[in-house]
């Protein structure tokens, strides 16, 4: 084994803004006609981030035997956003002793609530609009009524909220989709090329779908990014220090 | 000898007689009504607690002997379903001297198939044959008649040699024939299964012939058989397969590297176009980098995947050269460095920085282990122990400690169990 180098990550395929990727080559237009008899634009990554999870009450003196709290199961933008553009209906499975354990949410907010007593792992399926995506996605979440804190007096006001971010990527969207959302506030398109002729789509302004007036949200997590790049960062470098010390010493054996 | 001989004790007479007297108490006592002594001990000795079946439900005897007079009496009787007048004698229930009327009870089982009665005029219109005459067609319906269209029988009986089939086939095209004749309009037979579904003779030879060949198999031919129709399905399936690869292959970009490309064909084949895959049908003796562009490319297979999955792909797709080890030791690293495992905020920016800075702790473990195994070396070569040996471990020593060599964590990689805490 002679010299290990550090590979670049040569084909993160997506056209980006961010300084982290290298630039990328791009696709000739005459490629793209030759390849898909779908309308797809190649190397455009669309990105959604969503935080979902599960927020639980307890219900104090209306507890009972059988439904001692209340929890909501939820799945809404990171920035409390309105995901209907994006997502058709979402479709949550929960433990079989309930009833029509199948629950489907077709409109936003797409949440739903419940009483119980008992702690599951719900299945959630996001299924999108037809000009998204066809196939569905999965997500797992389980339920968490106690605080993993010490057995404490269980409080009526503060709830056991678990939530994950996670962002949902299309790494083909088709035409339709990229003109009808780049520049809806939900989704996170990258910077597209000034060539590019999008059909124009109407914005559906209607309905408000989003979650910025849930009932909840003061519990909501923001999640922000940068203290978990100062992290890397920090680590990084670290690890680059050590890397160099060691190359000296190695250079200094064999020379 | 009595036990009560040897123990020297004087016998008792009056118990005795009381034994007597309560045993036959007890006898009858234990003898119900209505039931022999044995029946009534199989139950336990003791009635049952309660009555398993309901007295109403048994059948209920016939109370009318108690109001009318029943005799039997030797009766002569007539049976509708002969033709003839013959009058055979039974025994016959009579009550109250008037015998029983209607009809013999079994003259309703004589039934009769509605064989097709036709003129010569309508012979001359409709049903003449090449292959049959007149006399044949009117022996094939007399016989069709007397044995119920039982076409068996029939063939059996039939003057010259006519198959079973051909039989049938006469029979049911000149019924056909004759009731489309009859009919009023095409339209109010067009119901009638006759017109519906005429007779196909030659379906039906080829239908027999298959029939009589499949109950004839012998065994090894029915393992023969079963062999190739479950190759023949694995041939369909792999030709599916191969076409839905070849579907997706279209939307590839000219990226990859033609290694990345063979190789995708192969995730792909095996994995269902849904997102919760794992691909790691990539061959070891890759390198990193084409490694990295695998995974890419089967995630840009997919139409939509969350980002961690995405990040899940690449470390995997970074760390398959390693050993599990390795791949523990990477994981102490980062706990030891204060990082997440699995990023918090996985952002696009977050996970390209957490991906890279694995493949940096990759390289700096590498170049640990290549220092080390240079440094053994070179303190074997020079043959001196106590020397070498302290220097450079002492500098590894140092680096090591952001190893701790105690326990490993080990790490709770998300399970997908439900379970349900009380």
């Amino acid at each position: 084994m002679a010299r290990v180098s550090i590979p670049t990550d040569q084909n993160d395929a997506a056209v980006e803004e961010s300084d982290s990727t290298p630039p990328q080559q791009m696709i000739e237009t005459e490629d793209e006609e030759n390849k898909s008899l779908t309308k797809k634009i190649k190397d455009l990554e669309i990105c959604v981030p969503i935080a979902y999870g599960t927020i639980s009450f307890w219900l104090g003196k209306k507890a009972t035997e059988t439904q001692s709290h209340m929890w909501t199961v939820y799945v809404r933008g990171a920035t409390n956003e309105d995901l209907s553009a994006v997502i058709k209906k979402v479709v949550f499975q929960l433990h079989p002793s309930f009833s029509n354990a199948r629950r489907v949410v077709e409109s936003p907010p797409f949440e739903l609530t419940e009483r119980g007593w008992g702690e599951f792992e719900i299945a959630i399926s996001i299924f999108f609009h037809n000009d998204v995506c066809d196939k569905q996605l999965d997500l797992f979440h389980p339920l968490k009524l106690y605080s993993e804190a010490e057995h404490g007096p269980l409080s009526t006001k503060k709830p056991v909220i678990v939530e994950s971010y996670d962002e949902i990527i299309f790494p083909n969207p088709s035409d339709k989709f990229l003109a009808r959302v780049h520049n809806h506030p939900s989704v996170i398109v990258p910077r597209l090329p000034p060539t590019l002729n999008l059909p124009h789509a109407p914005m559906d302004d209607t309905r408000r779908g989003d979650t910025k007036d849930h009932p909840h949200g003061q519990w909501f997590n923001r999640f922000s990014e940068a203290d978990e790049l100062l992290k890397l960062a920090e680590a990084r470098q670290q690890v680059q220090n050590h890397i160099v010390k060691l190359k000296r010493r190695l250079s200094m054996l064999e020379g | 000898m009595d036990a009560k001989d040897i123990l020297g004790l004087p016998k008792i007479s009056l118990p005795v007689s009381q034994e007597k007297k309560s045993r036959p108490q007890k006898d009858s006592q234990r003898k119900p009504d209505g039931i022999s002594r044995e029946v009534y001990a199989l139950t336990g000795g003791v009635a049952p607690l309660m009555p398993s079946i309901d007295v109403n439900q048994l059948k209920k005897r016939q109370q009318q002997p108690e109001n009318e007079k029943i005799t039997w009496e030797w009766l002569s009787f007539t049976n509708s379903a002969r033709k003839d007048d013959l009058k055979l004698y039974h025994w016959v229930r009579v009550v109250n001297g008037t015998p029983p009327s209607g009809d013999y009870s079994f003259a309703k089982y004589n039934k009769y198939v509605d064989v097709i009665k036709y003129t010569d005029e309508e012979y001359e219109k409709h049903l003449t044959d090449p292959s049959w005459t007149k006399e044949e067609t009117d022996q094939l319906f007399d016989l069709c008649e007397r044995f119920d269209l039982r076409f068996v029988v029939i063939a059996d009986r039939f003057p010259s040699t006519r198959s079973v089939e051909e039989l049938k086939n006469r029979y049911y095209s000149v019924s056909r024939a004759i009731l489309i004749a009859r009919a009023p309009s095409p339209a109010d037979v067009s119901g009638h299964p006759l017109v519906k579904e005429p007779y196909n003779i030659s379906q039906e030879i080829d239908r027999k012939r298959a029939l009589s060949m499949v109950l004839s198999q012998t065994k090894q031919q029915e393992r023969k058989d079963a062999e190739i129709l479950s190759e023949a399905k694995k041939i369909m399936e792999s030709r599916m397969a191969a076409k839905a690869a070849q579907d997706a292959e279209l939307a590839v970009t000219s990226n990859t590297s033609p290694e990345g490309m063979e190789k995708t064909t192969a995730p792909v084949e095996t994995a269902s176009p849904s997102n919760i895959q794992a691909t790691s049908g990539v061959a070891p003796l890759m390198s990193m980098a084409d490694n990295a562009a695998a995974a890419a490319a089967s995630l840009r297979m997919l139409r939509v995947y969350l980002r961690t999955y995405a990040l899940d792909q690449m470390v995997q797709a970074a760390s398959s050269s390693a050993g599990l080890r390795t791949i523990k030791r990477v994981e102490q690293f980062l706990q030891e460095l204060k990082v997440n495992l699995k990023p918090k905020v996985p952002t696009k920016a977050v996970c390209a920085e957490h991906l890279e800075l694995r493949k940096e702790i990759l390289t700096l473990l590498n170049l640990q282990k290549l220092l080390q195994s240079k440094e053994e070396g070179s303190s074997h070569r020079e043959g001196s122990y106590t020397e070498t040996p302290d220097t450079p471990k002492r500098g590894i020593d140092q680096d090591r400690s952001f190893i701790p060599d105690s326990v490993s964590f080990g790490e709770r990689v998300g399970k997908r169990d439900q379970k349900r805490k009380w």
